[in-house]
């Protein structure tokens, strides 16, 4: 219920920070270490810190992916050159790819952004709410505190036993990750996304026993919001590998 | 990744392991960068000297090492520009004094997110293991830059093998380390200024740490995918590097056995050995500044704050300082002028790189200019960052020798490329770190550094690390070729031998006066002369807190910044400086 | 210390620049056509490189001991810059820079630009762990079939670069470990590598080249003037690096048409 951690022994600083979850100027301001003018968490600062985070630790992710594609795009159109001719071929052959099974993962994924998107709406609403049901015998009536998360979880693993089946029939295809230079970018860009969105489902469990240890909920939101966002855009990055492979096969 | 506990600021941590292990503190994970690269530095030290001795005594018997075979001289090359290039350069100015300084600098307690930031420390010290263990397996032979296909077949000489791997594995774990460590330094920088604390008022050490980390969001990932297409190759069959029909048999004497051509090389068809090239160096053009961007902060810094005068230009330091970074990413083709490149991609890289110059010739003039009718106070990190300027200036300027294709042609993998870049980040950005060290040690320790070894260690240093590597310059237009192991077998470079051994000479006499430091560095902790808050009177907030700061930076309070970095000598002002957090008055900025 | 620090920086750049004008240690003297071009691009580079050098250290050493602390006799002169001046100097800098590299990008052009013209003596530069094979393609003007299969460093010559003996073009094919080159014509060197990548450096001639395995990259140059030059290899290769080196040998016309044909006389 109390949103102090009782271990604290405030040192009340003598100018003010931040502040309290306002917006801060255009030049300065935002120093504090998410705490407010009383000594409480400021989690309006956090999370925007956290989001802010999340925004930088992308940019990474998106230039890996973007190394992939370079590689991708000039393999598909570099000569060869043939050793026993001296000439120069064009050997690029296209992956026969599973698309229906692809195209299934992708509904699945997207389905889980929605979930995603709809736990994160329930724990804002739950951590906006918070102060008003600290005070003793407020209720706000039973909010059916609908497992959003853990769907989430289940489809999100269902994406990636389908991926692993995807990988099954391409090899019953004939394509191995070492078949073809077309075949191992199939490979590679599909494994790298989906050990990001591993990554991502670790944070969902993380998620969900932050729930378990009875964190402050205006702690577990941030945490639960940044995930969010993390996992919508491995939707958008798997969309994005899905088509460039299809398109640009 | 976002700590949603209550900062640790509020209570120091108590207990050993919690207080200097596993420390959430971005000052003692600085310390701990800082002497992760120490013992870095020495190591690479180290593999140079024996490099240097065995290309004058080819032949000569070394204790503990015994006969040093052409593959292990090799290895010493591979592993001193990684060792260095990684765990020093990138590790103590960013990780070590960054770490440490930026969030005081900008007054706040610590860095955004304090679990990354101790992850990142501790996930590059992994990565520095991982990269010794290949030492005991047979560390590889292909120069820290591993152009395939000597380092995606693992028959192409002794170490290809596991050693490789694991070189590969500490880079992808050093990758990740970075990213953490970068992610912070933005977060931080971005959102967690003091009241006062605009942009434009931070000091050039902060916004050259901040630019560098934006170097290394953007670059590591891309070395990162490099690494992982490379690991995919050796060891998955793939064929993003390896093209096909390539046969091994010149190597009579490796791999142990012969070479056979049924081996997994017949399957490799279609890679491109250029590939890898712009991969590596789209990263590890980027890399360079982001060794170097640290150093230019901190001379900035103590050339205004000893010469008692404002930097000259802050703003158009700032961005020189963006132009360089940003630039910084559409030049790395020039390290491939010979490779094999469309040679109008050559020409378009090399504008590109002549235009890097101009960013850094403006920042060489304002350092001068800050000097400049200023009142010049020679402590050691002073001297430093005077040296700083003049290396910078002799390794910039051979820069626009190999930016043009046509001269790199006589030049490209000559000696004068080693001659070129150990004048910047080899001396230079070294001399940012010895400079930083001298200037913040009083802060960080309690203590000042003993100025006779100071000066004895600045002299021995500028005078021995010129007549190592400028000459290199000479032995690189008379065409002595790089990462030779002996210089016995090609009759044209016999004539320059003579020369090669005064640079052996030289590099023993200035690795020997590193031991002054050293010495200096540990006996100042305990013995040195017992430092005030201010020792400098300089003006950065650093300054205003106690010695060495408590565990939130500034005990309690949270300063609120009224001035500019550099108000030094101001007209009026009655002391020759007005520290940041000084009330404001009229007459500063 | 002010004056120690103007004597240090003073006399290192005095001694930097001395053995750059003497030039003690320099090029070789050049012996192909485009030697004279290079050679006047990189003498314009180190010109105006070594003013800005002497210049810039010569100004930093200067500045360091007059403005050297002194007591109250010294009188700070508070400013923040001076924009007018950053403009100049960047602008001017510009120019230098992005002017000497256009001055050199006509030579990198017809180095590099334009294949080799009609006519050019053709040669294959195979580089393999440690070694560079020469072939000729002999009357016929077409390079026989090679296989990787058959390629065999030991046995050297045409079985190094791995010639299959069934392939009618094969027949003429002269392979040397020497190059043999004749005076005043140009060449079209096809470069390959076997298993990792090398690099063709005839320093005399002014002539560098990657040979990357899975491309042929065809580069020319023209000896002018006869002589033995030494070929070494510059692309890091493996252990044997730094022993892989060849001989260039540029002889006259005459001298290069005998010794092609007492090559192909040994083959019979």
């Amino acid at each position: 219920m109390a949103t102090l951690s009782s271990t604290v022994s405030v040192k009340v600083p003598q100018t003010r920070q931040g502040g309290g979850g306002s917006t801060p100027p255009t030049f300065g301001g935002g120093g504090g270490d998410g705490r407010g003018g009383n000594g409480s968490p400021d989690y309006g600062e956090r999370l925007r810190r956290a989001r802010l985070g999340l925004a930088v630790g992308l940019t990474p992710v998106i230039m890996l992916f973007v190394s992939f594609t370079s590689a991708y795009i000039v393999r598909q159109g570099l000569p060869t050159l043939d050793v026993r001719t001296n000439t120069y071929v064009h050997d690029w052959l296209p992956v026969n790819l599973p698309w229906v099974l692809l195209l299934t993962n992708t509904v699945i994924l997207v389905v889980s952004s929605v979930t995603m998107e709809l736990a994160r709406r329930q724990i804002t609403r739950q951590a906006a709410l918070a102060p008003v049901t600290s005070i003793p015998g407020v209720s706000l009536g039973e909010e059916r505190k609908f497992p959003w998360l853990g769907i989430t979880v289940v489809l999100g693993l269902g994406f990636l036993t389908g991926q692993w089946m995807a990988w099954r029939e391409l090899a019953a295809r004939g394509f191995y990750v070492a078949t073809s230079a077309s075949s191992s970018f199939v490979y590679l860009l599909t494994a790298m996304h989906a050990i990001h969105l591993a990554g991502g489902i670790l944070a969902l469990l993380y998620s969900a026993v932050t729930s378990l240890l009875r964190k402050p909920v205006e702690a577990r939101r941030i945490v639960v919001d940044i995930t969010a966002w993390y996992w919508h855009f491995m939707a958008l990055l798997w969309i994005y590998i899905f088509a460039l492979l299809e398109i640009a096969r | 990744m976002a700590s949603t506990e209550i900062v640790h600021a509020h209570a120091a941590p108590q207990g050993f392991i919690r207080k200097y292990i596993f420390s959430l503190d971005h000052k003692i994970i600085g310390l701990q960068y800082y002497f992760l690269a120490l013992i870095a530095v020495f190591l690479g030290m180290g593999l140079s000297l024996l490099m240097r001795i065995h290309l004058i005594w080819p032949t000569a018997s070394l204790p503990i090492f015994g006969d040093i075979k052409p593959e292990t001289y090799l290895m010493f090359v591979t592993m001193h520009g990684t060792i260095m290039v990684f765990f020093v350069l990138t590790t103590a100015p960013q990780g070590g004094f960054g770490n440490y300084f930026l969030p005081i600098q900008i007054g706040a307690p610590d860095m955004a997110f304090p679990t990354l930031n101790m992850l990142s420390f501790w996930t590059t010290f992994v990565a520095f293991v991982v990269l010794i263990a290949a030492f005991f397996v047979g560390a590889p032979l292909h120069g820290w830059t591993g152009y395939a296909p000597l380092s995606a077949v693992p028959s192409s000489g002794p170490g290809e093998g596991l050693g490789a791997d694991l070189w590969i594995t500490s880079i992808a774990l050093f990758c990740a380390a970075s990213l953490m460590g970068a992610l912070n330094f933005i977060t931080t920088t971005l959102d967690m200024r003091a009241k006062g604390m605009s942009m434009m008022r931070m000091p050039l050490t902060c916004w050259a740490w901040f630019i560098t980390a934006i170097l290394g969001l953007l670059a590591f990932g891309v070395l990162a995918a490099g690494g992982i297409l490379l690991l995919m190759d050796r060891n998955l069959g793939t064929s993003f590097f390896v093209p096909g029909g390539l046969n091994f048999t010149g190597q009579t004497s490796f791999p142990p056995g012969g070479f056979s051509p049924s081996t997994d090389l017949v399957k490799h068809n279609g890679g491109s050995p250029l590939l890898w090239q712009h991969l590596f160096w789209f990263f590890g053009h980027p890399e360079v500044y982001i060794a170097i961007v640290p150093g230019m902060g901190v001379a900035s810094q103590l050339l205004s704050t000893f010469s008692r005068k404002p930097i000259f230009g802050y703003r158009a330091m700032v961005y020189a300082m963006l132009a360089i970074g940003i630039l910084g990413f559409v030049v790395w083709g020039h390290h491939m002028f010979m490779s094999g490149m469309s040679p109008y991609s050559a020409f378009a890289f090399s504008i590109m790189t002549m235009a890097i110059g101009v960013p850094s010739a403006i920042k060489t003039f304002n350092w001068i200019g800050t000097i400049y009718k200023g009142r010049v106070r020679f402590h050691t990190p002073m001297l430093f960052a005077i040296g700083f300027v003049s290396l910078f200036v002799s390794g910039g300027l051979s820069g626009p020798f190999l930016a043009q294709p046509v001269l790199d042609i006589p030049l490209h993998d000559t000696a004068y490329v080693p001659g070129h870049f150990h004048l910047i980040m080899g001396v230079a950005a070294i001399f940012g770190i010895f400079a930083a060290t001298y200037y913040w040690f009083p802060k960080m320790f309690g203590h000042m550094m003993n100025e006779t070894l100071g000066r004895w260690h600045f002299f021995i240093t500028l005078v021995g690390t010129y007549s190592i590597f400028m000459p290199m310059h000479y032995l690189g237009m008379a065409g002595q070729p790089r990462r030779y192991s002996q210089l016995t077998e090609v009759a044209y470079l016999h004539p320059l031998i003579p020369l090669n051994r005064f640079i052996t000479y030289a590099a023993i006499v200035t690795i020997a006066g590193q031991f002054i430091f050293l010495f200096n560095l540990f006996w100042s902790m305990a013995k040195g002369k017992k430092a005030a808050d201010n020792p400098w009177e300089a003006t950065t907030l650093e300054w205003t807190t106690a010695t060495p700061p408590p565990h939130d930076n500034f005990g309690g309070r949270t300063p609120v910044v009224n001035h500019g970095p550099y108000e030094y000598s101001v007209p009026g002002a009655p002391r020759d400086y007005v520290m940041q957090s000084d009330p404001a008055t009229a007459q500063v900025h | 210390m002010g004056l120690a620090l103007l004597a240090i920086i003073w006399l290192i750049t005095f001694f930097s620049t001395y053995f750059f004008v003497a030039k003690t240690w320099w090029l070789p003297v050049g012996a192909s056509a485009a030697a004279p071009w290079i050679d006047h691009q990189f003498a314009l580079t180190y010109v105006l490189m070594g003013i800005v050098f002497v210049a810039a250290q010569g100004s930093l050493g200067l500045f360091v001991w007059q403005y050297r602390d002194r007591g109250s006799a010294s009188q700070v002169h508070y400013s923040h810059g001076n924009t007018t001046l950053e403009v100049l100097w960047t602008v001017l800098t510009g120019v230098l820079f992005i002017g000497l590299n256009l001055m050199g990008s006509s030579v990198w052009a017809s180095e590099r630009f334009e294949p080799a013209g009609p006519g050019a003596v053709q040669v294959e530069a195979s580089g393999l762990q440690f070694a560079w094979y020469f072939r000729y393609p002999g009357a016929d003007g077409k390079y026989g079939r090679t296989k990787p299969e058959l390629m065999d460093a030991s046995a050297g010559g045409e079985a190094a670069v791995g010639l299959d003996t069934g392939d009618a073009a094969s027949k003429d094919d002269v392979v040397s470990g020497t190059m043999y080159l004749p005076v005043n014509r140009e060449v079209d060197l096809a470069l390959r590598a076997q298993d990792v990548i090398h690099s063709l450096f005839i320093p005399a001639m002014r002539f560098k080249q990657d040979a990357v395995p899975g491309l042929i990259i065809h580069m020319h140059f023209k000896p002018v003037q006869t002589g033995d030059y030494e070929i070494a290899c510059a692309e890091l290769c493996g252990l044997g690096h730094y022993k892989m080196h060849g001989m260039l040998k540029v002889v006259s016309q005459e001298e290069f048409d005998k010794w092609l044909a007492s090559k192909e006389a040994e083959k019979q």
